[in-house]
This record gives C-alpha cells, sequence and structure tokens, in this order.
C-alpha cells in the first residue's frame, strides 16, 4: 500500500502527518458499517418502493431518501468512528511515530508523559480527552433525539 | 385496456401455491380485489408495479411491461401505487413529497386542494394523522399521472369515519382523472362503493370475476337476508341459549334453542338468515 502510493503518487505515508489520517481511515473504518447497516436496515421498503415507482433511480433514491432518513445512524456512525480514531494508540505509534508538532497525538503524548513520570501534565491531558468526548457524545445525542422525533421515530 | 397473465410460484400457508391470473382490464375502470389473506392479492399488485418478479405477459395500452422474464423496471411503468403503510418520505414536506414525483406545482397544489390539505403543504408527515397521510400518499400516487392505480388496502388502517371520507376523495380523484385503479380490499361496502368490477383470489386464482352487485350480494338459497358473522359468546338461559353474534361493527343477539347450541363453539364463522320476514329499513341518520 506505502510502496504504490510513494512509487505512483509520490506521497510518503511513513511518520508524517498524511500517513496517520490514511492509515486510521483504514483502521476505522469497519466501525462504521455496523451502525450504517441497522440504519439501514431500520428503513422501510416500501418507502424505497415508493421511490423508485415515482420513477427515481437506485442512486437518486439512496441520496434523496435513505440517507437523509438514517441521519441518526449516520451521525452515531461517524462519532463512533471518530471517538475510535481520537484514542488511537497502536496504529498512530507505529505509522507515525511521535514526532512533536507532526504526528504526537494526545494517547501518544499521555503515554510519554506516564513514562517520564510527568503524571500532572498526563491528568491534565486525559481529563482534556474525557471532557472532549462528554461534549462530542452530548451533542449527538442531543442531534439524535430532535432528529428521530423530526422523522416520526422510524430510525 | 390492460392485459394481465401471470404465473408465479408462491409459498403460501398451506405450502406451495400457484398464483396463476388471467384477466383483461378496461381502461378508466375502477376494479377491487379480493380474497382471503394469503391469496395472492398484494404479490398480484406487486407483480404489477414491477415489485416482485413473475413469468408471463402484462401489456398496458400498446406498453409491453412483461414479456416472458423480461420485465420493465418500475420507474418506467408510469404507475401510482398507494401503500397501506403510505410509505411517505419523512425528511420531506408534504409538498415536497409531491413535488419528488414530478416538477409540476400546479398539479400539487390542485391535488392538495381537492383533497383540503393545502394548510398542511409545508408540515412534515410526522405531524399529520393517519387519514391525513393517506390521503397525501394519494395524491403523490397521482402526481405522475398514472396510467394505472394501484392500492394496496389503502384504508384499512382507518377508522370507519375516515374510511368513508376517503373513499369519497378516492370515488371523485377517480372521476376527476379517469385513472385506471385496482384496489385491494377486504370491506365489501367499500368495493360496492367504489369499483365497477370485483375479482376475487382464492389460492391464487380467480375464483369470481364480475360486477360489484353479482359477487357481493348473497342472494344464494331461500335466503334473501343473511349475514356473515363471528359467534362470541353462547348463553345459557333457563331452557334456551342466547348467542352473541358480531357482524362487522354490529353485535347482535339471536335466540337458539339447546339443539342448536350443540355444536357451536365461540369462535365460530356463522351465517345469520331469516326466511319469510320483510325486513324493515328505517332512516336512522341523514347523510
Amino acid at each position: 500500500m506505502g510502496v504504490f502510493f510513494q512509487d505512483v503518487l509520490g506521497i510518503k505515508l511513513v511518520f508524517n502527518f498524511t500517513g496517520l489520517v490514511v492509515a486510521s481511515c483504514f483502521y476505522s473504518l469497519p466501525f462504521m458499517v455496523q451502525p450504517l447497516q441497522s440504519g439501514f436496515e431500520a428503513l422501510p421498503k416500501n418507502m424505497l418502493e415508493a421511490s423508485y415507482i415515482a420513477g427515481k433511480s437506485k442512486l437518486k433514491t439512496l441520496f434523496f431518501v435513505a440517507l437523509p432518513n438514517i441521519k441518526p445512524a449516520l451521525m452515531s456512525a461517524i462519532i463512533i468512528t471518530f471517538a475510535h480514531t481520537v484514542g488511537e494508540f497502536g496504529v498512530v505509534l507505529m505509522v507515525g511515530g511521535s514526532i512533536p508538532g507532526e504526528t504526537k497525538v494526545a494517547s501518544v503524548a499521555i503515554y510519554e508523559m506516564v513514562e517520564i513520570m510527568d503524571y500532572t501534565s498526563a491528568h491534565i491531558y486525559s481529563g482534556l480527552m474525557v471532557l472532549m468526548s462528554f461534549v462530542v457524545l452530548l451533542c449527538v445525542y442531543i442531534f439524535n433525539r430532535q432528529e428521530s422525533h423530526r422523522l416520526g421515530g422510524i430510525v | 385496456m390492460i392485459k394481465i397473465e401471470v404465473e408465479k410460484e408462491l409459498l403460501g400457508s398451506l405450502g406451495k401455491m400457484n398464483l396463476h391470473v388471467n384477466l383483461a382490464i378496461e381502461a378508466q375502470s375502477f376494479v377491487a380485489l379480493s380474497g382471503q389473506s394469503g391469496s395472492g392479492k398484494t404479490t398480484l399488485l406487486r407483480i404489477l408495479a414491477g415489485l416482485e418478479e413473475a413469468k408471463g405477459r402484462i401489456v398496458v395500452e400498446d406498453e409491453v411491461w412483461l414479456d416472458g422474464f423480461k420485465a420493465l423496471p418500475p420507474q418506467k411503468r408510469g404507475i401510482g401505487f398507494v401503500f397501506q403503510d403510505y410509505a411517505l418520505f419523512p425528511n420531506m414536506s408534504i409538498l415536497d413529497n409531491l413535488l419528488f414525483v414530478r416538477q409540476d406545482k400546479a398539479l400539487a397544489e390542485e391535488l392538495l386542494s381537492m383533497s383540503e390539505l393545502l394548510e398542511l403543504a409545508h408540515r412534515k408527515p410526522a405531524t399529520l394523522s393517519g387519514g391525513q397521510k393517506q390521503r397525501v400518499s394519494l395524491c403523490r400516487a397521482m402526481m405522475n399521472r398514472p396510467k394505472l392505480l394501484l392500492m394496496d388496502e389503502p384504508l384499512s388502517a382507518l377508522d370507519p369515519l375516515m374510511r368513508n371520507k376517503l373513499q369519497q376523495e378516492i370515488l371523485s380523484l377517480h372521476k376527476t382523472f379517469g385513472t385506471t385503479t385496482i384496489m385491494v380490499s377486504h370491506d365489501p361496502s367499500e368495493m360496492y362503493r367504489l369499483s365497477s368490477r370485483v375479482v376475487v383470489l382464492s389460492q391464487g386464482k380467480v375464483v369470481q370475476d364480475g360486477d360489484a352487485k353479482s359477487v357481493l350480494l348473497r342472494t344464494q338459497g331461500s335466503q334473501k337476508f343473511s349475514f356473515e358473522g363471528e359467534l362470541l359468546d353462547v348463553i345459557k338461559v333457563d331452557v334456551i341459549y342466547i348467542a352473541i353474534v358480531a357482524i362487522g361493527q354490529q353485535i347482535v343477539e339471536v335466540v337458539l334453542d339447546a339443539s342448536e347450541a350443540l355444536d357451536l363453539q365461540v369462535g365460530d364463522r356463522v351465517n345469520i338468515g331469516t326466511k319469510a320476514f320483510a325486513p324493515i329499513l328505517q332512516k336512522w341518520e341523514k347523510k
């Protein structure tokens, strides 16, 4: 994969931020499948058929009928993968290394601060991460509540 | 003129069953499709819509919709379909639901004002009542000026009063647009009021086909006044028995003697009839 990118596109993927993003995508994308799948399964089949009968192609039905009606599931999927990526440690350390200002992420920073026994900074970082995930999840729940109310609770 | 000749193997409640229907339907007519559940009515409707595969031939006017296994996709058929559970698009307003089918604002507004929904045009479907939703669904089905309007038990989820009102609306829409219509229904009064022809399916075959009067009126034998009902209860009172029977929305009491009550069980389907009586019909409430 990395060889392909380097030879064909001339992009170096190891030990830089681009590589980090690409690797994280590969690593986290599978976690999007489950919420999206259950979202699509909860869609009434009749609704999609009504769209076909109205003369709309499958692609148009996907974009104008299916996706707008699984917004809560879409949102959950995005947030789950986001949270998963933010807390990621192994992949980040392996692919990105720990270059300050470039590929040093919060989880790696905490690890290093514990290593050098700087517990105060480690705690501050950890606290910030907890706070961030709390705020993000709160926003998702508020959004999903409003959205499913608006859609009449089909999702 | 619509010619239907389809065959399909179905898995019914009694194992495998063959749906084999051969029908010719006049243009601009209103056909009611009836029969017990599992008789293939909905499947036939879905085959006509192109939502289900089948073998055979369907020709509408001069367009071939199905030839052997080669079927025209539902997108190209130009039909309207009304589902029992409305199937509106919850993310769009009422007006957008209609405009999604075809960008024709004049027609959309005409249809909405015909069904007194114009004030609700910018509301979302989730805020509407069942009857209103079904009216929107009907309007949406009419939006692409269909050659064939298919309705799958459109009114069975609604209360009797709403059903009455919507029957009137379906009738006036049918008169205005003259769309050939096939409706699945269980309600004899509904079929009588709306349809010009009633087709009864049983086990995938057409068992009765004729105008509403000859199919629905039960005038066989000497019983001119006969109802089908369900036995709810049998109560013993001294030496006689009283049977409580539900006929449609009504519940009646009938006096039985012991020999008659003997082989009756609660839940039985029964026939109530009178002979040599002239029924008295009185107006109870003005329409």
